[in-house]
């Protein structure tokens, strides 16, 4: 039955299905992993998977040892330093550009070339600049965020009306009042889904800097990504998706803290829904 | 807002994947604005380089003067034998860039044959959505490169789990993508279909698929650049040729110019993809060019 | 081609909201026959689009029941109809797809239906658009025209189907002016050509005395058919009946009946219903 054609059922079945739907998922991984030792029947791919029990019992353990959390404040710590260095920098600059036409149409080109490349890729130029591993991955952390706010906050000044500037204008507003008073919060909706792009991404660079330095020389310390890693090589693979999962949890907090703390900034936002 | 609780489109519009809306026709035009662009931006090029060339060659700052110089690098990248073995000129050169296509274009395929239909289930039937979407939702977050451990575990060559990452990467946005493609079609355009006599399933190809396109393609776009993100990632750390692998092996082997070459390289072929996908859009969308304001 | 009969019979309407339960429309009965151009005519939310989404299969009804031509599209154990090619609905904004052709939007409907192969499809919808005079827009995208162009497009679009009953749903609304009387032209144009039965939605009393062959008033919430009137005014419609003392007569007549149920409206603040 299409959703888009007619009425809709009262809301309690959504979150029911939905609770349903992750159990049955949960029942399938549970039994696609057993299915082996129960019936001797290995399924492809999934058969040497650690099952859920196993992934429960194991964070039911690490939760009350120190060493968990403290690798949760180390990812967290790196993702919050590459990224607020990103939104300061890409979002000052992408207001920059946005009220200087001559400085975007100088340097947006050279953004706009320099942003296929995937932030990874900066890794080993960054780790031979920078004298500490930390401020490598700070690096190309924030090279990773950095490029979302920018083009997001400068496409967002593009789009805002220009009878905004031209009321405001008409009412004696010099540059100074324009900018904080007009561009300023019409841009920030825009800079704030860049925000939220950034920091998507930035879990994913932390994590990826985290499995290299841990997988490669050895020298990474701590940090969930490399919790992922090392519980791989001791072949621990129920800690490999407790790991996972605490991954999972923080990029979505991460998240989820940004797009409230956007909210925050733009209540007329909230007050126009209907 | 809980995980098991449906978010509305507007909410979508900040998440990481989402694009905020297919992007308008003639917004790429705007900002070419010729005149005093090109020479501009050519200036733009002339300081960046300038300041690469200033300060790595000619003042070699410290920290600056151990990473590769532009001349280094256009050196090393156009000459015919080049002194750390890869240039235009090597074979070598060409098949990674090959391989590295050659995943990104399986496991884009393979997301778009995925991705498409079950973005458009969860787009269209609410019975779908509310069953199956919590636990898209729930795996998603855990972020791509997480995946390696139980990608080398289930794949038993060397080849599918990087495959395998970058396919997650682009299924995640292609499905997320399409389903709001489809929330975003007017609910009128589907009833004005079934009254002019259309099936359900003649109303999904003949009103929803062409409906979600705009939003679609945007979403592709970004699909394709997620997928070169974890390509890279995932060639970094576990492949045997390819761009990524590339560089991390410069980088091991202390070959730095080549680094920069396969990072220029990365680049172009990534912005490469990109256009295409914007093309083909721009093609199968004509009518969007022709629609003035209505 | 003649029109279809349709009869709705004692329809009611109830649904939840976070309020409650609201009734919607209540014992509402009314009867359109054959080659009538029926105008229903109401305060905001009394409950007219409600019923032309239950006629047209888009909601269900809660009682009563409504009838084609003697055959029942919904009713007891049956509460949503099936949409259908029968029952045409033109909407208030535009519902013409926007990555089809003008010529294939008209030809949309004949050619989902498997009534016709696509190329035959196509070619009658070029006669259509012929005898319309639309013929130059006919490989136009729909995004490039005026928005009476596309109306007067959707209409047809309508019309081809040879529905039993074609229904329009405040379809001139947020016209100016000069536009609407063009369009009521074109409409009646179309309606004379074409001899269906039409259902009209509209709050604007001139509209509705102007077009219509009957004008049905409909209470404010819950809604029932307060009463109906029959326009006795010469067809071929032209614009100087306006000025004309029936004319007058009648929209005051209609005029006064709707001001009472929109002052009770207005006064009990009702919201319009979200569809």
């Amino acid at each position: 039955m299409s959703s888009l054609a007619f009425a809709t059922e009262p809301r309690s079945t959504g979150a029911r299905r939905g609770a349903v739907g992750i159990l049955v998922a949960v029942l399938l991984w549970e039994v696609a992993t057993r299915l082996d030792e129960w019936i001797g029947l290995a399924v492809p791919f999934v058969a040497r998977l650690p099952s859920p029990t196993e992934v429960v019992v194991d964070l039911g353990g690490l939760v009350s040892s120190p060493g968990y959390w403290n690798s949760w404040s180390l990812s967290l710590q790196r993702v919050a330093l590459g990224f607020t260095v990103a939104l300061l920098l890409g979002g000052g600059l992408g207001l920059l550009m946005a009220t200087r036409p001559l400085v975007k149409q100088t340097f947006y080109p050279v953004l706009e070339t320099l942003r296929p490349i995937p932030p990874l890729a900066w890794v080993p130029l960054a780790i031979i600049f920078w004298p500490t591993q930390e401020l490598s991955i700070a690096f190309v952390t924030f090279l990773g965020a950095f490029f979302p706010i920018i083009v997001n906050t400068v496409s967002g000044a593009d789009e805002i009306d220009p009878r905004y500037l031209w009321a405001a204008r008409s009412m004696g507003a010099n540059r100074r009042v324009l900018f904080r008073r007009v561009i300023l919060p019409a841009t920030l909706p825009s800079l704030v889904t860049g925000a939220s792009v950034g920091m998507g991404i930035t879990w994913e660079v932390v994590v990826a800097a985290e499995l290299i330095s841990g997988g490669g020389q050895g020298g990474g310390d701590g940090g969930l990504g490399f919790l992922v890693w090392n519980a791989y090589q001791g072949g621990d693979l129920p800690r490999v998706v407790v790991a996972m999962i605490s991954l999972g949890i923080a990029g979505y907090v991460a998240s989820a803290l940004v797009r409230y703390v956007g909210d925050r900034l733009m209540p007329w936002k909230q007050a126009a829904v209907s | 807002m809980t995980l098991l609780t449906l978010s509305r489109p507007s909410q979508r519009r900040d998440d990481p994947l989402a694009a905020s809306g297919p992007e308008p026709h003639g917004r790429r035009r705007r900002r070419l604005r010729l005149g005093a662009a090109l020479p501009l931006a050519a200036l733009g090029f002339l300081i960046v380089l300038g300041g690469w060339y200033l300060t790595v060659e000619l003042l070699a700052l410290p920290r600056f003067r151990a990473l590769p110089g532009p001349t280094e690098v256009a050196a090393e990248w156009f000459a015919p034998d080049p002194s750390y073995g890869t240039s235009v000129f090597t074979p070598v050169y060409y098949e990674h860039i090959l391989a590295s296509v050659r995943r990104v274009g399986i496991a884009f395929l393979a997301a778009l044959v995925t991705g498409i239909p079950l973005g458009l289930a969860l787009g269209w039937s609410t019975r779908v959505r509310q069953y199956a979407f919590p636990v898209f939702e729930l795996i998603r977050p855990i972020p791509i490169l997480a995946w390696v451990p139980l990608a080398i575990l289930m794949f038993r060559s060397s080849e599918a789990p990087v495959v395998f990452l970058t396919y997650l990467a682009a299924f995640y946005a292609t499905t997320l993508n399409t389903m709001l493609g489809v929330q975003s079609i007017d609910p009128n355009l589907v009833r004005a279909a079934r009254c002019l006599g259309a099936r359900p399933w003649t109303v999904v190809r003949t009103v929803v698929l062409p409906g979600a396109l705009p939003y679609l393609f945007t979403g592709l776009q970004i699909a394709m650049g997620v997928a070169w993100f974890s390509l890279v990632a995932g060639e970094m750390i576990a492949g045997r040729l390819g761009l990524g692998y590339l560089i991390n092996s410069s980088y091991t082997t202390t070959r730095y110019p080549t680094i920069v070459v396969a990072m220029i390289t990365l680049g172009l072929v990534g912005f490469a993809s990109s256009a295409l996908i914007r093309l083909v859009g721009n093609r199968l969308m004509a009518y969007r060019a022709r629609g003035t304001a209505s | 081609m003649t029109g279809g009969h349709l009869a709705l019979t004692d329809v009611g309407k109830v649904y939840d909201s976070a309020r409650g339960q609201v009734v919607a429309v209540a014992d509402c009965s009314l009867e359109v026959r054959p080659g009538e151009l029926h105008v229903l005519v109401g305060p905001s939310g009394c409950g007219k689009s409600t019923l032309l989404g239950a006629v047209a299969g888009f909601t269900d009804i809660s009682s009563g029941s409504i009838e084609i031509d003697g055959a029942l599209i919904c009713g007891p154990g049956r509460p949503r109809a099936e949409p259908g090619a029968d029952r045409v609905v033109v909407f208030q904004d535009s519902t013409l797809f926007p990555w089809r052709t003008v010529a294939e939007n008209v030809a949309y409907g004949p050619e989902v239906q498997g009534r016709l192969a696509r190329k035959a499809a196509h070619e009658a919808a070029r006669e259509q658009l012929a005898a319309a005079g639309l013929s130059d827009v006919a490989d136009r995208y729909p995004g490039e025209l005026s928005s009476g162009l596309q109306r007067r497009v959707e209409i047809l679009r309508a019309l081809c189907n040879e529905p039993a009953v074609l229904l329009l749903d405040e379809p001139f609304r947020g016209m100016d002016a000069l536009s609407r009387s063009s369009m009521h032209e074109a409409l009646l144009e179309m309606y004379d050509r074409s001899g269906v039965t039409v259902l009209f939605i509209t709050h604007d009393v001139e509209e509705a005395v102007f077009l219509g062959t009957h004008v049905s008033v409909m209470t404010t919430r819950p809604g029932r058919i307060k009463s109906t009137v029959e326009i006795d005014l010469d067809r071929p419609r032209s614009h100087d009946i306006v000025t004309g003392h029936r004319f007058r007569e009648l929209v005051g007549a209609v005029s006064d009946e709707v001001r009472v149920e929109a002052r009770r409206a207005f006064e009990a603040g009702e919201r319009e219903m979200i569809r």
